[in-house]
């Protein structure tokens, strides 16, 4: 399978912190690929090197055969990026921001309209297109960001924690939609913490852990390897990481034991 | 490169216009309270009006400009806006030089307005051409300064105040109230090293309250100013996202 994404001993390093640690890995064509970890793990800090938005310590990367630190701008043009915040603009309807996002991507002006009014048909928002992006419901501006990051038809999309805080309809359309837009060929980097979605969407996972990446396998291999008959469990065991359970002290408070 | 670059610079300040600037507290800066002040002045001491209009259309231009600048910048890098612009094809500088045009195009039409109200209602005569080139270009470096403040700090509400310092330090010392060349001299020095003494001489100039400068002086002055916070506000804003 050709690599789509290549990542050779990605690294970034804050004033005292390491927070990756030269991370390796590929990703092929047309694959959705789960990059999972706990809090703080280094998963969004690797999507912002892998997107420009943030410089590597050392190491190298490439998407779709472009430099990650020489070719950005090409590299921009060809990917989409679903942040974890809903960051469009309040004061803008939906179809306003969909316009803008495609005009910042350069999608030919008779087309801008067209291709904003097709995705917002996509998710359910049309009827609400002239509305300001403030009056949208939590699940109506995921929906909305998620549309933005396809309006320049990106052939690789990095979504950082896609379904949080979406209700359980609004998270089962967008792995839907995650599934079509694997079926139609997209390359999917997923970041999630619910990790039977990464089970059920995902062609393989990565497990970092401070920085490091721990394993790297498909979900049924990873669930073999660990002999644990779910994904949650098996990344428990593999991470080495065991829940917190808060035990309540006498006179009130709680106090966390392992 | 250049072209996705130039195409950025002009939908991003197309966008600010539209979402932040033409909205009431924008106008109120930009217009009301320059306007405002200048009464007040002009009632604590009437004279002639006619000789406070370069004041006020460059405390307009002050205001006007700076506005919005810790609104586009501040708000929008807290709210992760700023950084959906840099997931485009488009590199920082330009989506900073959108900022900046945002600002200073708004700037010009508030200036506009009471430049024209000031011509109609006073019947002041001004040099148009020298009035245009002192307009423009300190339109654009006050929109620059106040984007290099506000890529220094955080917060709205520290970029507002981070604004206000040199805002009101300026309105007080560069002449547009009180003339520079009235002041002691070691106020006049440091007046001189401030942008809007020469948007005030210019201004003087183009309405001959003033014949002792060279009106392409303090337009080149200016353009320094433009040109050194232009580089300075780049590079902050770059170092942000290292």
């Amino acid at each position: 399978m050709e690599n789509v994404i290549e990542v050779n001993g990605l690294t970034k390093r804050f004033e005292k912190t390491t927070a990756v640690g030269g991370i390796s890995f590929q990703v092929g064509k047309g694959e959705v690929f789960g990059f999972l970890g706990p809090n703080g793990a280094g998963k969004t800090t690797t999507i912002r090197m892998l997107t420009g938005l943030s410089k590597p310590s050392d190491g190298k990367a490439s998407i779709l055969n472009y430099d990650i630190q020489s070719e950005i701008t090409q590299i921009k043009k060809c990917i989409g990026v679903v942040p974890e915040a809903s960051n469009l603009y309040d004061e803008l309807s939906g179809l306003d921001n969909l316009v803008f996002t495609a005009q910042l991507f350069g999608v030919a002006w008779d087309e801008r309209v067209k291709r904003a009014e097709e995705l917002l048909k996509t998710f359910g928002l049309f009827d609400r297109k002239n509305d300001l992006f403030r009056k949208y419901s939590r699940g109506m501006k995921r929906a909305l960001t998620i549309a933005a990051a396809l309006v320049h038809k990106p052939s690789v999309l990095f979504l950082d924690e896609p379904t949080v805080g979406l209700d359980v309809v609004a998270a089962r359309s967008l792995r839907n939609l995650i599934k079509n837009l694997h079926s139609q060929g997209t390359t999917i980097f997923l970041t999630t913490h619910y990790l039977e979605e990464a089970d059920l969407l995902c062609n393989r996972v990565a497990i970092i852990v401070k920085g490091k990446i721990v394993k790297i396998d498909t979900p049924k291999a990873l669930k073999e390897f660990s002999g644990e008959g779910n994904l949650e469990d098996a990344f428990i065991k593999i991470t080495g990481l065991s829940p917190n359970v808060m035990v309540m002290e006498k006179g009130g408070g709680y106090n966390v034991a392992r | 490169m250049w072209r996705d670059n130039l195409r950025a610079i002009y939908y991003i300040a197309l966008k600010d216009m539209k979402t932040y600037y033409l909205k009431p507290p924008g106008v109120s800066w930009g217009i009301v309270f320059p306007i405002t002040w200048i009464l007040a002045f002009y009632l604590r001491a009437p004279g002639d009006f006619r000789e406070l209009v370069p004041g006020l259309i460059a405390m307009t231009i002050l205001f006007s400009t700076t506005a919005a600048e810790a609104v586009v910048i501040n708000f929008e890098m807290r709210l992760g806006s700023l950084e959906r612009l840099l997931l485009a094809p488009v590199t920082v500088s330009a989506v900073l030089l959108g900022k900046i045009l945002g600002g200073a195009v708004f700037g010009l039409m508030m200036t506009g307005i009471v430049t024209v109200g000031s011509i109609i209602v006073l019947g002041v005569h001004p040099h148009i051409l020298h009035l245009s080139i002192i307009i423009l270009i300190s339109c654009f470096t006050f929109a620059t300064l106040g984007a290099l403040l506000c890529v220094f700090v955080k917060e709205v509400f520290e970029a507002q105040t981070l604004l206000n310092l040199p805002r009101f330090i300026m309105v007080f010392l560069c002449g547009v109230i009180y003339p520079v060349s009235k002041m002691p001299v070691w106020l006049q020095y440091i007046s001189s090293v401030m942008p809007l003494t020469y948007t005030v001489e210019g201004l003087k100039d183009s309405f001959g309250f003033s014949s002792s400068h060279i009106i392409f002086k303090d337009a080149l002055i200016l353009s320094a100013f433009l040109s050194l916070f232009v580089f300075m506000a780049i590079n902050r804003l770059k170092k942000k996202f290292e």
